[in-house]
């Protein structure tokens, strides 16, 4: 596990509001998968970066981006690049 | 042929600001309070679970923070938080100063679901294990006031660090519900200064201390870690060196974004 001891790095639960607006649903228990070490996380577990113009998700394991979102006063832009997969339950 | 009916939506719809009403400020120690909103069309929150509030200037400039809720479910839509006050922020100063019973905040929730307990089925018999660091004990102590409520006599374990005895928050409070006798201990440690009469813990949350405090509910807990990233760290890693499977260790970060 990647040693995090910038207490600036939150995680995914602190932005939970922002992404379950984007997605319309709760999000911080959803698993999705690294693109970059394959290593399956749920949203909650992801490092947050929020002190910047975005929000920076990144993988607890390898640190590699998963998620960046932007609010801007009319849309919210979500890159998924990093994550292979989302899964929701039904 | 028919036309299968739309199945329930099984997790709430998006979420909308409302409009909540402050129906009292309480000190906690001298750099904490606890500010009850009631926020109308509550759909009722679990332990753990946080609000986002937002503060909207007459420019048109807003900030949004999230905060733990530290009521338990079974208060409803009186819906407390507590805030420690950060020197410089933008939000908690504003809590701790200019907010007074009466006003009114844009509040939109409840969010969260992974660092979430519930004292429910399996749960509620499970030994309990929690973790925390300063003002990182806002969700856990809604899982406590949850557990007593539900009349839940799991073994649990509160693991508190702080930095001096004046700035353990909801002391009283937690001194009471271990008294109980419903099967809760709390045990503090005291990083910076303590009491002439101090016999417990003085040091930071380690591996050790981690090991002496669960070590009598077992590997079989669920642990619940908050607090700022550094004490995160070390009691996850602990657990996990411990033997407790990753699952059962949930752990939530609380920093100075939180101001």
């Amino acid at each position: 596990m990647a040693i995090e001891t910038d207490e600036t790095v939150l995680d995914g639960n602190a932005v939970a509001g922002v992404l379950a607006t984007a997605f319309g649903l709760e999000m911080t228990d959803v698993p999705g998968r690294c693109a970059h070490c394959h290593t399956v996380s749920v949203v909650g577990q992801l490092r947050a970066w929020t002190r910047a113009p975005g929000i920076v998700l990144r993988c607890p394991v390898c640190a590699g981006v998963v998620l960046r979102v932007v609010e801007t006063p009319t849309a919210i832009l979500i890159d998924t690049s990093g994550a292979t997969w989302l899964r929701f339950e039904r | 042929m028919s036309i299968a009916p739309a199945p329930p939506a099984r997790r709430p719809s998006p979420i909308a600001w409302r409009i909540a009403t402050v129906t009292s400020i309480r000190d906690e120690t001298t750099t904490v309070k606890s500010v009850t909103l009631s926020i109308p069309d509550w759909a009722g929150h679990r332990a753990g679970q946080h609000v986002d509030l937002r503060l909207t200037a007459a420019d048109g400039y807003s900030v949004e923070r999230s905060y733990s809720i530290a009521s338990e479910p079974e208060r409803g839509s009186d819906v407390e938080i507590t805030v420690e006050r950060i020197d410089g922020g933008e939000v908690s100063p504003f809590l701790h100063e200019v907010v007074v019973v009466g006003d009114r905040l844009e509040v939109r929730g409840p969010i969260g679901g992974y660092f979430v307990w519930e004292a429910a089925g399996a749960a509620a018999a499970e030994p309990l294990f929690l973790v925390a660091g300063g003002s990182g004990v806002v969700p856990l102590m809604a899982m406590l006031r949850h557990r007593t409520r539900a009349g839940a006599r799991n073994p649990a374990r509160l693991l508190f660090s702080s930095r001096h005895w004046d700035d353990v928050i909801y002391r009283e409070e937690l001194a009471a519900l271990a008294a109980a006798g419903d099967g809760l201990l709390v045990v503090h440690t005291l990083t910076r200064s303590r009491p002439p009469d101090w016999t417990g813990y003085d040091r930071r949350v380690d591996d050790r201390m981690i090991g002496e405090v669960l070590a009598p509910l077992g590997a079989g807990a669920r642990c619940f870690v908050c607090g700022p990233t550094a004490l995160v760290e070390v009691a996850a890693n602990a657990l996990v060196r411990l033997g407790l499977p990753a699952d059962r260790i949930r752990t939530e970060r609380f920093g100075p974004s939180g101001t």
